[in-house]
Order: C-alpha cells, then structure tokens, then sequence
C-alpha cells in the first residue's frame, strides 16, 4: 500500500469549504477536492472536484474506464488495497479528511458502506451475515440487540417477509436479487451515513432491480448513496443529481432531470444519446 | 448534432419520424394556401378538395403518433433525442389543429361563394399571405433546425393578430350598415379567426421547436396583437364606422 494524501487541511478550512459548498437545505456530506488517483505512473482521476448531497442519491455515469469506480472506491478508501494505488486531492466527509492520519480504515467503512456488483454475502447463515458487521463494530452483543438489528435491517431492506423464516439457512441459497437486498442489509445492519453502490443491479433480473431501487429510493431518506450504473436508464430512475465522467475527468455534474433532458457538455450528449463522441 | 448514432437503425427511425414531419408540414401547408385560394377565387371544387384532403393531415398525426410512442418504448430516448420525439407529438398536434382551421375556411368559402361579394372578404387572401408566410418559415425553420428563423416568424404573429382586430372591426361596421351583409361577414369573421388561430399554432411550432433545439422553452412573453376580445362597436356610432375599446 502507498497512500498518502498531498493535502492535509486544518479542520477549520474544510468546515469553510463544507459550508460554501451548501445550497439551500442540501448540506454536502461528501466534498471531494482536487482528487487525482494514479495507478503506478498512469493517472487515473485528474482531479476530480464533486460534492455529494446529504440526503441525495447521486449516480456517476461513463463509459468504462472513465474513472467514476476509482472515484467511488476512493470514498471509503477502498483503493487503500490495490498495490501501485496512489490518491492525492482532499476528500471530507462531514468536512473531515478521511484520509488523514488518525483516521481508523474500519469505523471509515462503517461510516461509508459499500454494495458491489455482484452479491457476495459470506458463506454463513442470513443471520450471521446481518450481525457480523454489528458484532465487529462492537456496536451490538446481547441476543435481544441483534435479533433487533436483523429484523430492522432486513425489513429496511425489504427482505424480512421473504426471509424471517429461514434466518438460519445460508444466505447464498437466496436468488440474485435476495442476495443482493441481504447485501444492503448487512451494508445498513451497521447503520452507516454513506452508502456506496457499485452496479449494484447488473447481475439482477428486472424485477429484483425494480426491488433495489425501490430500496434506494427509500433509504435516501436516510443516508447519502452513491452508485455508480452503466444503466442509464437506471441512473434517471434512482437519482437526483448525476456526474458524468469521462476519460478520467468529471466532465459535468447536476440534477438529473437536466443531465438527461438537456445536458450541457457535447461529451455528455454523445454519451448518454449513444453517439459516437 | 454532428456525430452520429451508434445504433443506425435508431438513427434512421428519428430521421424518418422528422420526415413525416417535415412532409405533414407540406401538406398543411398546401391545405392552408388552397383554402384561402378557394375563398378568393370564389372556387368551390377547391374548397371540397380542400375539406376532402383533410383526413391526410389526420393520418400523418396517427402515424408520427404511433411512430413516436414506438421509438419512446424501445429506444428510451435521452437528451436531444427526447426531445425531438416529444416535439414530433406537439408539432403534429399543431399541424392537425392548422389543417382542422384550413378544411373550416374551406367549408365557409362554399357558403360565401353563393351570396354576392362583401368588402371584408378581401382581407382574407391579405391575412392569408400573412399566415403563409408565418407557415412557411416556421416549416423551413424545422428542417434547418434554424430557432433564428423560428423566432422571427414568431415574432410576426402579432401583426397578424393587429391585422385581425382591424378586421373585427372593420366586419362589424358593415353588418351595422346593412343586415343582408351579416351572413357573409359571420362568415369572413370566422375565417379571419380561423387564420388567427392557424398563425397561434405557427407559433407554438416555432416555440416547440425553440425547446427542442435548445433545451429550454421560450420564455419570452410572445407580443400579442388581438385584442378584437375587448373591441365594441357603439349602436350609435357614426356610420363611418368609429369604433371604441371597451377595455
């Protein structure tokens, strides 16, 4: 591993920043500031400046090696694992540098949870799975507590009805789609501010996507998303506001609605009308 | 749009959809000149070839309809895309309502061609010029996807509109004179108005076409000329025909 960050503010001017960045009765949970990531020599983001909204599902659309995963992954630091891996810029989240120093990589990711592309619950019980995160964090231990956080989770995640019956079978006996809402449950079993969502639909059948984006529109309410789709269609489903990247550039970031009806980049024109660029 | 679809065959189906258009535009077009020609002329085989012609304009409105409600399921347009399909809709709307207008002109010129000449009939053809000039350039401006030009002829309506509160007025002054003119002038009334509202759809083109091209409605308030809705003719006034404004 070799991170560092190139930035290091004083707490006092990422509140600044925090604050400025507010527009009326949207505060930015996550300001992402100059953000460069290099995969060995190769530059990966070229500076990325994107706020994300409290409250707010934001979606990052591009075609495929546009950079918009390494932007995602540089949220809960995720990139941290990746060998040659180097992030510069500055991102706050609450105003605060989640890469400085006394900052704890495990209570970063309870606060910033991930779903992935494909549902990868672990091999252990639909029960097991919800209380893992829960136990680990320290943030639940008598019985009464996680069965509490289980059925809230599971019910959150629209999957209690399904599953409240067979909580001790495998979760990898669920379908695709269940499996996946199990990820969201376990993802949110933690009760995290942000969370993060990698294709999150694109092993998943219609319906099941119908299912998870029902859930996303519910849990904007209460936590800030990221996701990122190739699903265009997806992304002016589930979101409120949309970042276009492109070549490693965040080329153009706004609500939806105008991103998809009167985008103002020709980049973004050509990408989303399906046009050579 | 300089660079082109990935998906050919998408692009084909837009471009054919703007070619049904561009071609229901040329037929309400012609429908709007061979009416004012049949009120001129006094032709009445014109006229029925005018309200026979009709269900063209009915059929190109069912087929962009269909057209576009086909491309909107399977293709899930974005952006400019989007919006040209949805403008299709409207503007086909429009060019239906316009040949609606036409086809009545067309019906009131038989009428009028059986009673002897009234004066006001001759501002017809003089505000259909109007009216096809508007047409014209909103069409072209559809095919060029020229807003400029759209604005312009946008902007022309309101002459349009002075030139019908004239004739309002003008009309009513010659029903006062003689009552065997109320027919024929009840009849050149409603064509003038017919033109009127043609000229109003004209404008909604151009005003559709203003979004589709730039994303963004007009929203300039349109100047506007009629107000023949506020307009008396005093009983007593002098037969030189004064007229005052009741707003």
């Amino acid at each position: 591993m070799n991170i560092r960050t190139a930035v290091s503010p004083t707490a006092a001017t990422t509140a600044t920043h925090s604050a400025a960045l507010a527009v009326a009765g949207t505060r930015v949970k996550i300001a992402a500031k100059d953000v460069k990531v290099y995969y060995g020599a190769k530059l990966a983001l070229k500076g990325i400046n994107l706020d994300l909204l409290e409250s707010k599902v934001t979606a990052l659309i591009g075609p495929s090696g546009c950079g918009k995963s390494t932007f995602l992954r540089c949220l809960n630091r995720m990139n941290d694992t990746i060998d040659n891996c180097r992030v510069e810029g500055l991102i706050t989240l609450d105003g605060e540098d989640i890469y400085g120093r006394h900052i704890d990589n495990v209570q970063l990711r309870a606060r910033v949870g991930m779903v992935f592309q494909k549902p990868n619950p672990f091999p252990k019980s639909i029960y097991d799975n919800i209380v893992y995160g829960p136990k680990i964090h320290g943030i639940a231990s008598t019985r009464d507590e996680l069965d509490e956080i289980v059925e809230r989770s599971l019910q959150r995640a629209g999957l209690w009805n399904e599953v409240k019956d067979r909580l001790r079978e495998p979760g990898t006996g669920l379908s695709g789609g269940q499996q996946q809402r199990l990820c969201i449950a376990r993802a949110i079993a933690v009760d995290p501010e942000v969370i993060l969502m990698d294709e999150p639909c694109s092993a998943l059948d219609p319906i099941a996507t119908a299912h998870v984006e029902e859930l996303i529109d519910e849990l904007r309410e209460n936590y800030t998303i990221v996701i990122v789709t190739h699903n265009m269609q997806q992304a002016a489903r589930v979101s409120q506001k949309t970042a276009f990247f492109h070549l490693g550039d965040m080329v153009e970031c706004n609500d939806t609605e105008e991103i998809f009806t009167n985008p103002r980049d020709e980049r973004t024109q050509g990408y989303i009308t399906g046009r050579y660029g | 749009m300089s660079s082109e679809h990935i998906v050919k065959s998408f692009a084909q189906e837009l471009q054919r959809l703007s070619n049904l258009v561009t071609q229901m535009g040329g037929v309400a077009e012609a429908q709007v000149e061979a009416a004012i020609r049949a009120v001129a002329r006094r032709d009445v085989d014109l006229a029925g070839q005018v309200i026979q012609s009709d269900h063209r304009l009915d059929n190109f409105e069912r087929e962009i309809d269909s057209e576009a409600i086909r491309l909107l399921a399977l293709r899930q347009p974005m952006a400019q895309d989007l919006r040209e399909i949805v403008s299709s809709l409207k503007i086909a709307a429009d060019l239906e309502r316009i040949g609606d207008y036409a086809a009545n002109i067309a019906k009131r010129s038989m009428a009028l061609a059986q009673v002897p000449v009234v004066q006001p009939a001759a501002a017809i053809p003089r505000m259909g010029r109007m009216v096809e000039g508007i047409i014209k350039d909103v069409l072209d401006a559809y095919i060029e996807r020229d807003v400029d030009k759209a604005i312009g002829a946008w902007q022309r309506d309101e002459e349009l509109d002075d030139l019908y509160t004239s004739l309002f007025r003008e009309v009513l002054t010659y029903m006062m004179e003689d009552p065997r003119n109320i027919t024929p002038c009840t009849h050149v009334l409603f064509m003038a108005k017919n033109l009127e509202r043609i000229g109003d759809h004209a404008t909604n083109i151009a005003e559709t076409l203003h979004y589709m091209v730039r994303g963004k409605s007009l929203t300039e308030e349109r100047p506007k000329g009629d107000n023949s809705s506020f307009a008396v003719v005093a009983p007593h006034a002098e037969r030189s025909g004064k007229t005052e404004d009741a707003a």
